[in-house]
C-alpha cells in the first residue's frame, strides 16, 4: 500500500500518462476505421477460399481447367437464368433453359441480348451461381460478363459461355443454376451519349 | 441538478467553478456534471423514442391502417431503433459509467476530463441532426436501423444526415470509451488492483474495448454507404460489381458487439445490485469477468447469425450457427451466479433488487429466445418476425433498460443525496414489469404464427395479440412517466435524507463518500480495504 | 389425426400446436404451424425441442431462484452466509449446458443439411421480388422450358381496404371464410402437389425475402444474386405467406400466395397459360420501353 505517500498527486488529479492510452486507443481506432473497408477484398478472398463462393467474374485459369478430365459417369444439370434490371430496355435470354453435362467437360452456351430502346446503352452482366456451395466449381471460360457490353439501338448480340464444371464438385449437387442479371452502366452509357450525339435524342443529361 | 451547487465546496479553487447554469453544464469537466449530463440526456432520449414507439403501437392497434402512411411508419421504426439504441441505452451507459467508474476506482475524475465533455456535447448535435431529417423534403430514412442497401440508399437526402449523425454518435462513444479506458487503466487508486475492481468496472472496461473495436467498422460502413449515393462507388451496388450482403457482413462485425456493449454494462449493474441486497459477496467473482471477456469475444465471430437466410454456403451457416450457441456458456454462467450469489443470502427488495431480480429472469427468457433463433433450420422460420422483434425487447428493454432503471434508483440516493420515494419506486416497478410482459410477450406468439416485423399493416388473424401488444405498450409507456415522477421527486422534493452508505448491504468505495457525493472526491487517494469490496475478499 | 389427441395436454402448456395443413394463421395463434411438408414438420419440431429444452432449463432456474428469494429473506430472518466460490458447482454448470447444446446441434445439423439438399428436383421456379410484387416464372418443369412468366400482387379488395382512412372493414375480406386481408394476391403461384420444386430466387430493386410458414423457410432475394430452395408439398391447398425483409413503403402489402393442386390439374392449367408471342421473353423488363434515364 502506497497510498500514504501519493499526497503530492492531489494537485494534478490526471496523472501517468492517460493522453499515452489514448493515443494507443486512438490507433486502434484507426486501424478498425481501414479494417472495416479492408473487410470489402478480405470478405472476397474469405468467401473464395474458405467459404467457397466465387466472387469475382474473371475467367477461370485455362491451364487448371485443362487439368480437368471428364467424368463421363456423371451428369450435371445446368440450369440458365437470365434477368435484365428494371433500369434497362433490353431484353435477355438464355437460348437453352437448361442443360445436361458431364463435369469435366467443356460446354458452349449461348445468351441473346436486345436493346428495344431508341439510344445506344451499355450494360453490365452480373453472373450469379445457385446453390452458393457449388459456385467454387463452376469456372468459365469464356463470359459476355467479363466486359462491358454495348448495344446500339436496336440491335441484338449472341453472346457465348464457355464453363467446365470441376469434377470435384459434391456428389450430393445434381443441379446447378448459373444466373447473369443485366444492368445498365449509366457512367459509360453517358459517357457514349456524349461522345456520339445520336439523332434519335438520346439523353444527354 | 440545483442540489449540486449547494455542496460544491472549497475544492473548487483548481476547477472551472460552477459560474451559472449555461457556462456550468457547457463547460463542465467534472465528470459527476457530465454523468447527470449524459443521463437527461438519455432519459430524454428514452421518452422521445418510446412516444415514436406509441406511435408504431397505435397504428399496429387494430388491422387496417388508421393513423399514419406506411412511410411514416417506416421512418418510426427506423428513428426509433437509432433513437433508443445510440441515444438512451448507449448514453445511459456512459452516464452511469462517468458517475461511478472514478467514484468506485478512487479517481478523482476521469483521465480526460476535456474530451469527456466534447465527447457528450457532440451528442444533441447528433440527434438534432437524426431527429431533423423527419421533416425534410423526401422523407426521413425510411430503410431500418440496420440501414440495408439499396433500400437505404432510396429516397432523399435524409440518408446523408443519417450517416452523418451515426459519425458524430460514434465519435462520441469512441472518446467516452478512451476515456473510460484511460481513467480505468490509469487512475485507479493504489491498492485498486485490477482483479479488485467492481464487477461494474470490468465490464465497462471490456465494453469500451468493444467499442473503439466496432464503432469505427460502423463508421466506414457507413462511409461506403455515402460514397455509394453521393461519389459513383460501388460497394454494395450490383450493377456496378458490388454485393449488397457485403454491407450485412460489415454491418454485423459491427452490430454484434453492439448488441454486447448495449448489455455487459448491465450484467456489471446487476452484479453490483444483487450482492448489495443479498448481503452476501457476489458468488465467483472471477468467473464474472471471464464470462464477460469470453463473451465479448464470441461478439466478433458471431456477425452472420443475423443472416442465416441471405444463401450463405452450408459451412458458413454451420460454423455461425455453433459459434453462436456458445454464448449461451458463458450466460449461462452468469445467471447461474447470480442466483447462487441469493442462495444462503439475507435478501430484502428494494426496488433496485427488484428490477435487478426482473432483468435476471426476463434477460434469461430474451437469452432463451436467442438460443432459438441460433438454430439455422428454425431460424429460417423465426427470422425478421415479430418472434425477433420480441426477443431483442426482452434483452433491449428487460435487459439493458432496466438494468439502467436498476442503478438509477441504487444510485440516486448516492447522486443526490436524497432517498426516492420507495412506495412509488416499488409501483413504478410493478407497473413496468407487467406492463412490459404484455407488451412483448404476445409478439413472440404473433411471430411463431407468422406476421413479420416492420409492417404497418396485417392480416385479421393477428389482430388480437397485436391489441394485447399494444395496451402493453401504452401501459408501460404511461409507466415510465412515474419513472420522471420519482426521479424529479427524489431531487427536487424528497425530505429523506440519504446516509453515505445508502443501503445496508452496499460495498465499494462508492459508498465512503457522503450523499450526495461532493462535487469533487477522492482528491486524496482512499485507502482499499478488502472488506469493502462487494465481492468479498479475493484473495482466498 | 393423431396429433389431435395429444392437443388437450399441450393446450393446458398454452401451446397450440396441433393443426392439419392449414396454412393460415389464426385469431390467438400461439405456436408455429407444423406447415405442409416434410421439411416444415422437421423445422416445426426442432423449434419444439427447442423451445422445451427452454422450458424445462427455465423451470429449473427461476425454481431455484423464487426458493432463494422466500427462503433467504431478511425479515424471515435469514442469516448470510459469507461463501463465494465452489468450483464444483461452476464446472457443473459449465458442462451439463455444453453437452445441452451438443445434443440439440446434432439434429439442427442433420435438418440443415436435409433442407440444402436439392438433388432431384423436377422443377424449377424463379421468383424475383420488385417493389412491391413479385415475379414467378417456371423455367422448367421435367426437364422441359415452359415460358410461364407472371406477375402477382395484392389483389384490389385489399389494396383498396389498406389505403389510409378507407374506412372499409379488413374483416369482410374472406376466402371461403378465411380472413385474407393482405393475405392474397391477383394471381397466385401454381405448384403441382407431390412434386419436388426448386427455386431460385433473386431481386429488382431491393432486398426482398420470399416467405410461406407452411413451407418451413424463408430465403431473401437480393439483387444480382440467384440463391436457391426447395419444396415439396403433397397436400393440395392454399398456403399464404408474406414479403420478411423490409423492402420500402409497401414491404407490409406484397403478399403471397401458393396454391398447390394435383398434378394433372397442374399441367391442365400450364397449358392455358401458353404464353401469348410477345410476352414470351423469359426476362422480359417490367419497364415500358423509353430512352434510358440520363
Amino acid at each position: 500500500m502506497k497510498s500514504t505517500t501519493d499526497q503530492h498527486e492531489v494537485v494534478k488529479p490526471v496523472k501517468h500518462d492517460s493522453r499515452g492510452i489514448a493515443r494507443a486507443a486512438l490507433w486502434v481506432v484507426a486501424a478498425s476505421f481501414l479494417f472495416g473497408f479492408a473487410m470489402v477484398p478480405i470478405y472476397r478472398i474469405a468467401c473464395e477460399h474458405v467459404l467457397g463462393i466465387k466472387m469475382s467474374a474473371e475467367a477461370a485459369d485455362a491451364a487448371q481447367v485443362a487439368l480437368m478430365t471428364v467424368d463421363e459417369s456423371r451428369t450435371v444439370v445446368v440450369e440458365f437464368v437470365a434477368s435484365v434490371n428494371s433500369k434497362l430496355p433490353w431484353t435477355f435470354k438464355a437460348e437453352k433453359s437448361r442443360i445436361e453435362v458431364h463435369p469435366g467437360a467443356l460446354t458452349e452456351v449461348w445468351f441473346d441480348a436486345t436493346n428495344q430502346s431508341a439510344g445506344a446503352i451499355v450494360g453490365n452482366a452480373v453472373p450469379s451461381v445457385a446453390p452458393s456451395e457449388a459456385s467454387p466449381y463452376f469456372n468459365k471460360t469464356e463470359c459476355f460478363c467479363f466486359t462491358a457490353q454495348t448495344l446500339d439501338a436496336g440491335e441484338s448480340r449472341r453472346m457465348p459461355v464457355r464453363f467446365v464444371v470441376d469434377p470435384q464438385l459434391p456428389k450430393g449437387t445434381t443441379t446447378l443454376t448459373l444466373s447473369y442479371t443485366f444492368y445498365a452502366n449509366e457512367l459509360e452509357t453517358k459517357q457514349l451519349a456524349f461522345a456520339q450525339p445520336s439523332v434519335d435524342g438520346v439523353a444527354k443529361n | 441538478m440545483a442540489h449540486a451547487a449547494v455542496h460544491d465546496d472549497h475544492h473548487d479553487a483548481h476547477d472551472h467553478k460552477p459560474q451559472g447554469f449555461l457556462h456550468r453544464w457547457l463547460f463542465t469537466t467534472n465528470h459527476k456534471d457530465i454523468g447527470t449530463l449524459y443521463l437527461v440526456f438519455a432519459l430524454v432520449m428514452f421518452l422521445t423514442g418510446g412516444s415514436m414507439a406509441m406511435i408504431i403501437r397505435a397504428e399496429l392497434f387494430q388491422p387496417g391502417m388508421q393513423l399514419v402512411q406506411p412511410e411514416f411508419f417506416n421512418e418510426m421504426t427506423t428513428v426509433h431503433a437509432l433513437v433508443m439504441i445510440f441515444g438512451a441505452v448507449m448514453p445511459a451507459f456512459v452516464g452511469l459509467g462517468n458517475w461511478m467508474i472514478p467514484l468506485q476506482v478512487g479517481a478523482p475524475d476521469m483521465a480526460l476530463p476535456r474530451m469527456n465533455n466534447w465527447s457528450f456535447w457532440i451528442l444533441p448535435f447528433a440527434f438534432t441532426l437524426l431527429i431533423s431529417s423527419l421533416f425534410m423534403p423526401g422523407a426521413g430514412p425510411q430503410g431500418g436501423w440496420t440501414l440495408y442497401p439499396p433500400l437505404s440508399l432510396q429516397g432523399g437526402n435524409s440518408v446523408a444526415f443519417v450517416i452523418f449523425a451515426i459519425h458524430m454518435m460514434g465519435i462520441s462513444s469512441i472518446m467516452g470509451a478512451i476515456n473510460i479506458i484511460a481513467t480505468i487503466l490509469n487512475m485507479r487508486a493504489p491498492g485498486m488492483d485490477l482483479l479488485k475492481m467492481p464487477i461494474f468496472v470490468w465490464s465497462w472496461l471490456i465494453t469500451a474495448f468493444l467499442l473503439i473495436a466496432v464503432m469505427p467498422v460502423l463508421a466506414g460502413a457507413v462511409t461506403m454507404l455515402l460514397t455509394d449515393k453521393y461519389f459513383g462507388t460501388s460497394f454494395f451496388n450490383a450493377a456496378g460489381g458490388g454485393d449488397p450482403v457485403m454491407f450485412q457482413h460489415i454491418f454485423w462485425f459491427f452490430g454484434h458487439p453492439e448488441v454486447y456493449i448495449m448489455i455487459l454494462p448491465a450484467f456489471g449493474i446487476v452484479s453490483e445490485i444483487i450482492p448489495t441486497f443479498a448481503r452476501k459477496p457476489l458468488f465467483g467473482y472471477q468467473a464474472m469477468i471471464y464470462a464477460i471477456a469470453s463473451i465479448a469475444f464470441l461478439s466478433f465471430i458471431v456477425w452472420a447469425h443475423h443472416m442465416f437466410t441471405v444463401g450463405m454456403p452450408l459451412g458458413g451457416e454451420l460454423y455461425f450457427m455453433y459459434a453462436t450457441m456458445l454464448i449461451a456458456i458463458p450466460t449461462g454462467v452468469k445467471v447461474f451466479n447470480w442466483v447462487t450469489t441469493m442462495w444462503e443470502g439475507s435478501m430484502t427488495f428494494e426496488t433496485p433488487m427488484l428490477f435487478a431480480i426482473a432483468f435476471v429472469i426476463l434477460f434469461t427468457i430474451g437469452g432463451f429466445s436467442g438460443l432459438m433463433l441460433a438454430i439455422v433450420p428454425a431460424d429460417f422460420q423465426y427470422h425478421d418476425t415479430y418472434f425477433v422483434v420480441a426477443h431483442f425487447h426482452y434483452v433491449l428493454v428487460t435487459g439493458a433498460i432496466f438494468a439502467i432503471m436498476a442503478s438509477v434508483y441504487y444510485w440516486l440516493p448516492k447522486w443526490c443525496g436524497n432517498m426516492y420515494s420507495e412506495r412509488w419506486g416499488k409501483i413504478h416497478f410493478w407497473m413496468s414489469v407487467i406492463s412490459v410482459n404484455v407488451l412483448f410477450f404476445p409478439q413472440h406468439f404473433l411471430g411463431l404464427a407468422g406476421m413479420p416485423r416492420r409492417i404497418p399493416d396485417y392480416n385479421v388473424a393477428f389482430a388480437d395479440f397485436n391489441m394485447v401488444s399494444s395496451i402493453g405498450g401504452f401501459w408501460f409507456g404511461a409507466s415510465q412517466l412515474l419513472f420522471v415522477g420519482v426521479v424529479i421527486h427524489a431531487v427536487y422534493f424528497s425530505k429523506n435524507r440519504a446516509t453515505s452508505r445508502v443501503w445496508e448491504g452496499a460495498r465499494g468505495l462508492e459508498w465512503t463518500v457522503p450523499s450526495p457525493a461532493p462535487h469533487h472526491t477522492f482528491s486524496e487517494p482512499p485507502k482499499i480495504d478488502n472488506s469493502m469490496l462487494a465481492h468479498g475478499d479475493v484473495t482466498h | 389425426m393423431r396429433r389431435v389427441l395429444a392437443a388437450p395436454a399441450l393446450i393446458v402448456l398454452g401451446m397450440l400446436a396441433s393443426r392439419a395443413a392449414s396454412a393460415n394463421p389464426e385469431p390467438w395463434q400461439l405456436n408455429m404451424a407444423r406447415g405442409a411438408t416434410v421439411t416444415s414438420n422437421e423445422v416445426h419440431d426442432i423449434h419444439m425441442i427447442m423451445l422445451w429444452i427452454c422450458v424445462v432449463i427455465g423451470i429449473i432456474v427461476f425454481g431455484v431462484m423464487f426458493v432463494a428469494m422466500f427462503r433467504f429473506r431478511k425479515s424471515k430472518g435469514a442469516v448470510a452466509a459469507t461463501w463465494s466460490h465452489s468450483t464444483k458447482l461452476e464446472a457443473i454448470w459449465t458442462v451439463i449446458p455444453i453437452l445441452i447444446l451438443i445434443g440439440s446441434a446434432w439434429p439442427a445439423t442433420k435438418l440443415l443439411l436435409r433442407m440444402a439438399d436439392s438433388s432431384g428436383s423436377d422443377m424449377t421456379i424463379k421468383v424475383t421480388g420488385y417493389q412491391w410484387k413479385w415475379r414467378y416464372e417456371y423455367v422448367d418443369y421435367f426437364g422441359k422450358p415452359t415460358g410461364v412468366n407472371f406477375v402477382s400482387s395484392l389483389e384490389s379488395q385489399s389494396n383498396r381496404t389498406r389505403q389510409v382512412g378507407s374506412g372499409l372493414d379488413p374483416k369482410a375480406i374472406q376466402v371461403d371464410g378465411v380472413p385474407t386481408y393482405l393475405l392474397d394476391v391477383d394471381k397466385p403461384l401454381v405448384l403441382p402437389a407431390g412434386v419436388k420444386v426448386r427455386f431460385v430466387v433473386t431481386a429488382d430493386d431491393v432486398i426482398h425475402a420470399w416467405w410461406v410458414p407452411a413451407l418451413g423457410w424463408k430465403q431473401d432475394a437480393i439483387p444480382g444474386i440467384i440463391n436457391s430452395a426447395w419444396t415439396q408439398v403433397d397436400q393440395p391447398g392454399v398456403y399464404r405467406g408474406q414479403c420478411a425483409e423490409l423492402c420500402g413503403r409497401d414491404h407490409g402489402f406484397m403478399p403471397i400466395v401458393v396454391k398447390v393442386v394435383p398434378k394433372a390439374e397442374f399441367e391442365q392449367w400450364m397449358t392455358e397459360q401458353a404464353p401469348a408471342p410477345a410476352a414470351e421473353a423469359t426476362a422480359t423488363t417490367l419497364a415500358p420501353t423509353t430512352a434510358p434515364q440520363g
